[in-house]
C-alpha cells in the first residue's frame, strides 16, 4: 500500500475521532505554550538585567571606600571613613597598564532650582573621562571639557529626569540653574539611560566638573570619593583590577588593611546573572512540569484509546492490512497530531508572551531554543506514545487483537 | 461433482499452551472442500471449530499439518504473503460484525480495497457501493455502524467480505448476535452468493442455521466426528416470507 494511501487513512482516522485527536493535541498545545511563555518571561527578565548592567558603561571597574570600618563597633558618619584621595586617581591613571579612562566621582545631593521649579537631585563631581567610562552621550547641547575641569568652571550637564522636572517644555541648554544656590550653566542634556541594575534612576543626575563641586559645593578636601576606571578590554578587567588593588595597598600601607574595595562590572554582572538564572530555572521547572503533565495527558489518551484501537488493528489486519501499513498509519497519526499541536502551541505561547509583555509590561524574550526544546520534547512523547501501543498491537496474534476487550 | 478442490487440509493440529496445561484444540483434521460448496461446521463450544476456522482463514498458524488453499501451500507463506491471501482470497464475516466505529458503512466496505494493490483508487467507491447494493444497503451507505441495526451491520460486514471478490467466504457464527428473522435474512444472502458460485464456510452451533447449507461437518474434541451432505437445504428466501414482520422492525428504522 502506498504512503499516500496510508496518509489518507491516517488523516481520515484523525478527523473521525475528533475528540480523541483534540485531547491528545491539547497535551502538546499546553506543554509547548507553557514552556515558550515561561521561558520568554525568564529570558526577558535576564535581558533586562543584562541591559542594565551593560548600561553601566564599558569594562567598568569601581574603587570604593569602605567608609564603615569593620573593626570598629560604632558606625561612623558617612564620609568620615573615606580613605581614597585624588592622588590615588592620578596614580591609577599613570601607573596601571590597560587603563583607558579614569575619573574621580564625588556624590552629593542638592536642591536644584530653575525659576520657580525645585528638584532635589543627585549631583556628581566627575572628570571628563567619566563620559567615556559610562558611555554617556548627549541628547542635546554639549558636554564640558578638560579646560572646564582645570579652571573649575560652574557648568553642568543634566539627566533627563532633572530636565523634565526643572524645565517643563523649555530647552535647558544655556540656562542657569542653581545648585545649593550656586549658579551653574547647563551645557547639555544627557541621553536617557533608564534604571540601573539596582533600580536607581540613572537619569536623575547632574554632572559637573569635580574641581567645581569640590570647591563650590562641598567645601575643600571633600573626601567622599569613588574612582571609576575603564579597562582596555573585557579580558583585561581581572588584571587591571589586581594591579589597582596592589597599587592602592602599597599607597595606603599603614592604614587598616581593607579600607577600600575594587569591584568590576563583571562581578556585578555575575551576581545579577546568578539571580536571573535562578529565576529562569524556576520558570523552566514550572514549564517543564507543564510539559510533563501534557506528556502524561498524551500517554493517557493514547493508552485509554488502545482497546478500541487494538480491535481496529485486528480488523484492518484481518481484511488485508500488513504490519507495516498499520504501524505507518499510527506513526503518521502521531506525527500529524504532534506537528499541529506543536504549531498551535507555538502560536498560543507566543501570543500569551506578547500579551503579558504588552498588558503587564513585562519584559519578554522568546528564544528559538525554547521553541525547539518544547516542540521537540512533546513531539517525541506524542510519537512514542502513538507508536508504542500500535507496535504492541501489530505484534499481537491477529486473533488476540480481534478478540481484545 | 467435478469441481476442483479449493481447500485441502491434512493432519492439521493446533495446540495452545495455557499456563502449564497444553490444550489440544485440534487433533489432526483431514478435509477437502471443493469450489462452490456451502458448508456448515458445527460443534459444541470447545470442540475446536473456531480454531479450525481461524486456521482456514489464515488468521492463525497451525501447530502441524498442511493446508493448501487454491493450490498454494499456506503453511510455507510468510506474513506478507498471508496478508495478501487474507486480502485477496478470503472474505470474513464475524459474530460481532467488527466494523470500524465512527466510520460510514461505505468506508467500512471500502476497507479491504484500501489495502489491495489490484484496485485503483478511482474504482473503490463504485465497487463498495456495488457490494452494499448486493446486500440491499446502498441507501444506507452514509450511515455509521451505531445508526444501523444488528442485521444491517452484519449485512455491511457481508458486503465488506465480498467486495474484493474472494474465492471463499468464511463466517464465524454470523447469526450468533441476531434474532431469528434477521438470522434467516443473513442466511438468505449467503445462499444468494453461493448460488452465484461462491464457496461459503460457516461456523455455527445452531442446528437451524446449518440446515440452510449443503454439507454439515461436526467437530468434537478437536476431531471431525461426522461429515454429511444435506441434499435438501432450506430456502432462506421462502422461510423469510413465512416469518411475521415485526412492527418495530429495526431494518426500517433510520
Amino acid at each position: 500500500m502506498s504512503i499516500i494511501g496510508i496518509i489518507r487513512i491516517a488523516l481520515k482516522s484523525l478527523t473521525r475521532n475528533k475528540t480523541r485527536t483534540f485531547l491528545t493535541m491539547l497535551g502538546i498545545i499546553i506543554g509547548v505554550a507553557a514552556v515558550i511563555t515561561m521561558l520568554a518571561i525568564g529570558e526577558g527578565a535576564k535581558k533586562v538585567v543584562d541591559d542594565q548592567i551593560s548600561s553601566m558603561g564599558t569594562n567598568v571597574i569601581m574603587v570604593t571606600s569602605n567608609f564603615t570600618n569593620t573593626q570598629n563597633t560604632a558606625r561612623q558618619a558617612a564620609g568620615s571613613g573615606n580613605t581614597l584621595e585624588e592622588e590615588d586617581v592620578d596614580a591609577i591613571r599613570n601607573s596601571v597598564d590597560g587603563v583607558l579612562f579614569t575619573s574621580p566621582v564625588y556624590n552629593t545631593f542638592g536642591q536644584l532650582k530653575y525659576g520657580n521649579s525645585n528638584w532635589r537631585g543627585r549631583v556628581m563631581g566627575v572628570d571628563v573621562d567619566y563620559f567615556q567610562i559610562r558611555d554617556l552621550s548627549m541628547e542635546s547641547g554639549d558636554t564640558f571639557y578638560a579646560s572646564d575641569v582645570e579652571s573649575g568652571t560652574k557648568v553642568c550637564v543634566i539627566g533627563k529626569t532633572v530636565a523634565d522636572n526643572l524645565f517643563a517644555g523649555i530647552d535647558p541648554v544655556g540656562k542657569v540653574i542653581r545648585i545649593r544656590n550656586i549658579p551653574f550653566t547647563v551645557r547639555g542634556v544627557l541621553r536617557s539611560k533608564g534604571a540601573s541594575a539596582s533600580g536607581m534612576d540613572q537619569d536623575d543626575i547632574v554632572l559637573a566638573p569635580f574641581t567645581t563641586t569640590s570647591t563650590r559645593l562641598m567645601g575643600h578636601r571633600w573626601r567622599f570619593l569613588t574612582i571609576f576606571v575603564s579597562a582596555e578590554s573585557k579580558e583585561r578587567i581581572p588584571l587591571v583590577q589586581e594591579d589597582i588593588l596592589n597599587l592602592l595597598q602599597n599607597r595606603h600601607r599603614g592604614t587598616t588593611a581593607d579600607d577600600f574595595s575594587v569591584s568590576s562590572q563583571t562581578d556585578i554582572a555575575e551576581a545579577a546573572s546568578t539571580v536571573s538564572d535562578t529565576m529562569t530555572i524556576l520558570l523552566a521547572s514550572i514549564a517543564g512540569i507543564s510539559l510533563l503533565v501534557g506528556g502524561i495527558g498524551i500517554m493517557n489518551i493514547m493508552l485509554v484509546s488502545v482497546t478500541e484501537r487494538i480491535k481496529e488493528i485486528g480488523i484492518r489486519m484481518a481484511v488485508g492490512a500488513g504490519k507495516r501499513d498499520v504501524l505507518l498509519q499510527f506513526i503518521i497519526e502521531a506525527v500529524t497530531i504532534s506537528i499541529f499541536g506543536g504549531l498551535i502551541g507555538i502560536l498560543l505561547g507566543v501570543t500569551a508572551a506578547e500579551l503579558l509583555g504588552k498588558y503587564m509590561e513585562w519584559s519578554i524574550n522568546i528564544t528559538a531554543w525554547s521553541v525547539f526544546l518544547s516542540v521537540g520534547f512533546s513531539m517525541l512523547i506524542g510519537i512514542f506514545f502513538g507508536w508504542y501501543p500500535a507496535r504492541k498491537a501489530a505484534n499481537l496474534n491477529l486473533i488476540d487483537a480481534l478478540r481484545y476487550e | 461433482m467435478a469441481a476442483k478442490t479449493l481447500i485441502s487440509v491434512r493432519g492439521l493440529t493446533k495446540t495452545y499452551q495455557m499456563g502449564e496445561v497444553q490444550v489440544h484444540a485440534l487433533r489432526g483434521i483431514d478435509l477437502d472442500i471443493r469450489e462452490g460448496e456451502f458448508i456448515a461446521i458445527m460443534g459444541a463450544s470447545g470442540s475446536g471449530k473456531t480454531t479450525f476456522m481461524n486456521l482456514l482463514g489464515c488468521l492463525d498458524h497451525p501447530s502441524s499439518g498442511s493446508y493448501s488453499l487454491d493450490g498454494v501451500d499456506v503453511h510455507s507463506m510468510d506474513d506478507a504473503e498471508l496478508t495478501r491471501v487474507r486480502n485477496q482470497k478470503i472474505g470474513y464475516v464475524f459474530q460481532s460484525f467488527y466494523l470500524l466505529p465512527r466510520t460510514t458503512a461505505l468506508e467500512n466496505v471500502e476497507l479491504p480495497l484500501l489495502y489491495s494493490k489490484k484496485v485503483l483508487p478511482k474504482d473503490r467507491h463504485a465497487m463498495a457501493l456495488n457490494a452494499l447494493g448486493a446486500v440491499g444497503l446502498d441507501e444506507r451507505a452514509k450511515h455509521f455502524p451505531n445508526q444501523l441495526s444488528g442485521g444491517q451491520q452484519q449485512r455491511v460486514a457481508i458486503a465488506r467480505a465480498i467486495v474484493n471478490d474472494p474465492v471463499f467466504l468464511l463466517a464465524d457464527e454470523p447469526t450468533g448476535n441476531l434474532d431469528t428473522r434477521t438470522s434467516v435474512e443473513v442466511m438468505g444472502f449467503f445462499q444468494k452468493f453461493h448460488a452465484q458460485g461462491k464457496t461459503v464456510v460457516l461456523v455455527t452451533h445452531e442446528f437451524d442455521i446449518s440446515q440452510y447449507t449443503e454439507r454439515i461437518i461436526t467437530f468434537r474434541d478437536g476431531r471431525i466426528i461426522s461429515d454429511v451432505a444435506n441434499p435438501n437445504p432450506r430456502n432462506a428466501a421462502e422461510d423469510l416470507k413465512k416469518l411475521p414482520r415485526l412492527d418495530d422492525e429495526p431494518l426500517e428504522a433510520s
